[in-house]
């Protein structure tokens, strides 16, 4: 086995067989537990570097194995996938710390960081998958790998928010399963290939690609919370936050957002998607659901299920940008996948930090948490900040590009309202927020107020995870233009999407 | 002669139909299990009406062969269906 | 070499005598035997992948007086599957039975099922398959019956009924083939079969009673009660072998023997049943109110999968398309074999550490019996046919065959099939894993939690990853070269 057709396979174990041994352990093998943890993110971070550098340096990686015949399992980098893999590693590796932190003392952690390992290791075959049979087997387990993690506090509550959660995702994999096999009995075997593979194939009726492109996308929708089929986001809330912030950030809706990206620029091509005359249902629901998503996140006074409609909301943009004919466009929604990643991992982190320090989880309790606070309020802030759109946060850099991008590609008309309409919704339910939490006056009590310990306002574990994603987020946005920053990769993949 | 083939035949073929009948009409586990052996007796009827070749030839060996396993086996589940029967009436009575 | 064929039905056969003999040895007679069957079947599968089809004449009387076995790709990996569940349940069965009585009982009828299954699966001829097909429905009834309780005999007593009659059904089809072609040798049959009145006659008597012992909507109805009262380790294998060999012939004589006979029209009769079965029999195991009720109705709505093969396979020309929707069919049938065994062992564990195996009390399982709440997890993703279970892999060949064939009908079947599946799975887990009062100490993995453990990670596992070979050997071994497949 050569560097070169390993390390996609090793990038997986780095997380698997930690999650496996993981499994075994007894639950008060603490310190075995967070070493094995911390060692499989690391590894994985260190291995994710070398691929980094080969993609760039234009090797190949892939990894072949037949499952079936005309069935193979790939795992392949190219420029897209390294850009979620490294998202998700990077992530991964905070979360971790954040939910050894979080869930410190409580029971069943080896079942819960087993499962958190698995799901990683979903989401990064997901992101190395190299054909669309590949991306469905991983789409499929990744389900199974959340719902477990879903349900962990295991109350009615969270009993029933799985419920519906794999209501939802099972029912979307289905649809997902009958669009690939379609796709794939007319097509031949589907690798992602950059600007499509089905423009070059003779014969294929367009109205059996357009049903085909309806199923893809209504299944990927369902993961992505494309409206109408967002309705278990909401409800899945009720997870531990460290769960959530993977789920919102990483895992499971960025999934459906990346699979959608793989699906109309790496088997379609876009231009050829142009021409079926698709692209503009896509883009409805991206723009229904962004407007949708902030109209509804308005009113939730509950923090967790705010930020959870803002998620619909965002991850609409990615979607959004794919929907545009133009490789500023295309610029704008892939480089949405890593920063809407980065700003609401510390959204949540931040929600999950205030529920855990002060029992605060409905916004009209946050009056004066920035003073009590202010470490994990700074990053919210940040992060709030970056999803309005304001610069230098990366958020703007995103809607900056799909602006453009619209006006390039002469698709201003309903653009430009859609993203205007909605940062002014962005900035309507967030800077109430910020202004209670920075200059309204604290309340006597806090609702649930752990008693203080240590020089900072929470335990590191806690702390330094939003402050260290906000700052990434801040940092992103400055440094756009660097080399080997999400913008440039974004600029990378674009250039390779378009052959005209 | 073909006649006589014919109504062993047809014989083998209304004990067959008689026993079906017998097996879904009936309810109580003896009169099904009786049924039961009735349909194999039209079966192997027509096994032995088979190895006929016409009067003065030697009959066809493998039917022949055949009918023994069958009726062999037929035996066997008719034991199996008798003992299951009464345990249930020991039960019943219990 | 030839003798490869034979010691898979003598070894259990001369095993189940032993265990008659000395019952207080069962377990290490039972263990011995099973194992040296495994041993004795891999290494047919070997010489099978290494030579092709492997036939013998039994005492040197040739076929047409004599008896002949044959082994294939397609029997000789079903054997390798009955062999491999036979030895896990057999340890399972040492750990399950704690009566002497019922333990003596158990071995020299299991033995006597396993050589039976085994001479049914290496069958070169039509009455042969009525003779073990008849040995298998026997030993299975009388092994459903151990249990002892009234529901058990009574389920046993209306299996046996059934069954019967079922097979006086494939006899008379026997007798007409007979008539009509003077041959009773599969490989003879298929080379002089016509398509004409006798042929239907025939084939329609054997499929149907073949359709009654491998319980096919709508002749379902003794499978739910049989399979749910019958003890654990047996039910396993009712479900995962017996009604699977049942399948096995109707493949057998339509694709191999009849293939001349074969009018699509029948196909779809019997892929509509088997669509049938596989909405109804998955709607009823989301309403069962006990696990092994569950499990059972599942097994109605697994077999209806592989009856939506027919339609497909006959819609098929020979070629790639067809080659690999006929090893999608063996996989199903394979993983659903391990898969299902693997729940059954799972929920004989839940019923003696529990006391009973009623859905709505679970709660607390996934505490006390963890490695159990994964088997259960683990044969629910082959159940419902997530990834990385075979199951998964079958069914996208076979929604795969559905478009090619223009079939539409099937997919939304199979979706709202794996949805309701879905359902029922997951209805058993978050009952699982609901918080409840039973003893939360026992962590450490009970040694009887482990044989299930093992079948789960094969039909999950090993053959949703490893089992690419599959459809290279069942094409490179076929029995008629160049024919139906």
């Amino acid at each position: 086995m050569t560097l070169a057709n390993g390390l996609p396979v090793l990038i997986l174990l780095s997380s698997l067989l930690p999650g496996l041994v993981i499994f075994l352990l007894r639950e008060d093998s603490h310190r075995l537990r967070t070493w094995l943890n911390l060692a499989g993110a690391v590894i994985k971070l260190i291995l994710v570097g070398v691929l980094i550098w080969g993609v760039f340096h234009e090797q190949v990686f892939e990894t072949r194995w037949m499952l079936a015949p005309g069935l193979d399992l790939v795992l392949h980098a190219d420029a897209l996938s390294v850009l979620f893999v490294t998202l998700s590693t990077v992530l991964w590796l905070v979360t971790t710390v954040y939910a050894i932190g979080y869930l410190e003392g409580t029971p069943h952690r080896s079942r819960f960081f087993g499962f958190f390992s698995l799901c990683v290791t979903a989401t990064v075959g997901l992101a190395l998958a190299g054909n669309l049979f590949t991306f469905v087997v991983f789409y499929e387990l990744l389900t199974l790998a959340t719902y477990p993690l879903v349900a962990h506090k295991g109350t009615p509550e969270a009993v029933r928010g799985a419920r519906i959660y794999l209501a939802y995702t099972l029912s979307g994999g289905v649809i997902l399963l009958v669009g690939a096999v379609w796709l794939r009995t007319i097509a031949g075997p589907l690798e992602f290939v950059q600007g499509g593979i089905l423009g070059d194939i003779e014969g294929l009726d367009p109205w059996a690609l357009r049903w085909i492109f309806a199923f893809l996308i209504i299944g990927l929708g369902v993961k992505a919370a494309l409206v109408p089929l967002h309705g278990w986001l909401p409800q899945a809330m009720v997870a531990p936050a460290p769960v959530s912030a993977l789920l919102h950030a990483v895992a499971v809706v960025k999934a459906g957002a990346f699979g959608i990206v793989r699906v109309v620029y790496d088997v379609f091509g876009v231009e050829f998607l142009a021409t079926l005359n698709m692209l503009p249902l896509l883009g409805a629901a991206a723009a229904v659901t962004i407007i949708y998503g902030s109209v509804r996140a308005l009113s939730q006074d509950h923090l967790k299920k705010r930020l959870a409609y803002s998620t619909v909301s965002q991850v609409s943009y990615i979607a959004l940008g794919t929907a545009i004919v133009g490789p500023l466009a295309t610029i704008g929604g892939v480089v949405h996948l890593v920063h809407q990643g980065v700003m609401k991992i510390t959204l949540f982190f931040a929600a999950g930090n205030y529920a855990e320090n002060l029992g605060i989880h409905k916004v009209s309790e946050m009056n004066g948490v920035g003073r009590r606070m202010p470490g994990t309020t700074a990053a919210f802030t940040i992060g709030a900040l970056g999803m309005i759109g304001i610069p230098p946060v990366a958020g703007f850099v995103s809607k900056w590009y799909l602006g453009v991008g619209a006006v390039e590609a002469g698709q201003a008309a309903w653009v430009l309202p859609v993203l205007i309409g909605s940062s002014l919704l962005n900035a309507a339910y967030f800077l109430p927020i910020l202004y209670r939490a920075w200059f309204r006056p604290a309340p006597a009590e806090w609702p649930h107020e752990h008693p203080r310990s240590g020089r900072w306002e929470m335990p590191g574990a806690l702390l330094w995870p939003p402050v260290i994603t906000a700052s990434l987020a801040l940092l992103i946005g400055l440094f756009a233009a660097a080399p080997y920053s999400p913008l440039e990769w974004a600029q990378l993949i674009a250039s390779r999407e378009y052959r005209s | 002669m073909l006649a006589t083939t014919i109504i062993y035949g047809f014989a083998g073929i209304c004990l067959f139909v008689l026993g079906l009948r017998g097996v879904l009409l009936h309810t109580t586990a003896l009169a099904r299990i009786l049924a039961l052996n009735v349909c194999g007796a039209g079966v192997f009827l027509l096994f032995v009406v088979l190895a006929y070749r016409g009067a003065g030839m030697t009959p066809d060996p493998v039917p022949h062969a055949l009918v023994l396993t069958g009726i062999v086996v037929a035996v066997s589940a008719t034991a199996l269906a008798l003992a299951l029967a009464r345990r249930l009436r020991e039960i019943d009575h219990d | 070499m030839t003798d490869l064929l034979v010691w898979p039905i003598l070894l259990p056969l001369l095993a189940s005598l032993l265990a008659l003999v000395f019952p207080r040895r069962g377990d290490w007679i039972g263990g011995m035997a099973s194992l040296a069957v495994l041993i004795s079947a891999a290494w047919l599968v070997h010489s099978v992948w290494d030579n092709g089809v492997i036939a013998v004449a039994l005492g040197g009387w040739q076929p047409g007086l004599g008896i002949a076995l044959r082994a294939d790709g397609l029997s000789s990996v079903l054997l390798l599957m009955v062999a491999i569940v036979a030895l896990t349940i057999g340890i399972y069965a040492t750990r399950y039975f704690d009566n002497a009585v019922v333990r003596a009982r158990f071995w020299p009828l299991w033995l006597l099922l396993l050589a039976a299954l085994n001479a049914l699966l290496l069958s070169g001829d039509v009455f042969n398959l009525y003779v073990t097909l008849e040995l298998v429905g026997l030993t299975a009834v009388a092994l459903g019956a151990l249990g002892g309780s009234r529901d058990a005999i009574v389920a046993a007593l209306r299996y046996l009924t059934i069954g019967l009659l079922g097979s006086m059904a494939f006899l008379a089809g026997v007798v007409v083939l007979y008539a009509a072609y003077g041959t009773l040798d599969m490989v003879a049959l298929a080379s002089v079969v016509e398509d004409r009145p006798a042929t239907w006659v025939a084939l329609m008597l054997m499929t149907l009673g073949l359709l009654v012992k491998s319980a096919l909507f709508p002749m379902h109805f003794w499978l739910p009660p049989a399979h749910a009262n019958a003890p654990a380790p047996v039910s396993a294998a009712l479900s995962a072998l017996v009604v699977k060999v049942a399948f096995y012939l109707v493949l057998r004589l339509w694709l191999d023997v009849f293939t001349v006979a074969l009018h699509p029209a029948t196909a779809w009769m019997l892929g509509l049943l088997g669509a049938v079965a596989v909405l109804w029999g998955s709607y009823r195991a989301l309403r069962a109110p006990r696990l092994k009720l569950l499990a059972a109705y599942s097994t109605v709505a697994q077999l209806g999968y592989l009856f939506l093969f027919l339609p497909l396979l006959a819609g098929l020309p020979d070629g790639p398309a067809r080659e690999a929707a006929f090893g999608a069919v063996v996989l199903f049938a394979l993983t659903h074999g391990f898969a299902k065994s693997a729940l059954f062992l799972g929920a004989g564990v839940i019923q003696q550490r529990a006391g009973h195996d009623r859905i709505e009390e679970l709660g607390g399982t996934a505490r006390a019996l963890p490695v159990t709440t994964f088997v259960l997890a683990l044969s629910g993703i082959a159940l419902i046919g997530l990834p990385p279970s075979g199951t998964f892999l079958a069914k996208w060949q076979l929604l795969a065959a559905a478009v090619e064939t223009g079939q539409w009908v099937w997919i939304p079947v199979v979706a709202v099939g794996s949805l309701l599946a879905g359902a029922y799975v997951f209805r058993v887990l978050g009952h699982a894993f609901a918080p409840g009062d039973r003893d939360g100490s026992a962590l450490a993995a009970g040694r009887e939690e482990l044989p299930a453990l093992a079948l789960a990670l094969v039909a999950t596992v090993v053959l949703g990853l490893a089992a690419g070979g599959l459809w290279g050997f069942l094409d490179f071994a076929a029995m008629s070269p160049g024919g139906a497949r």
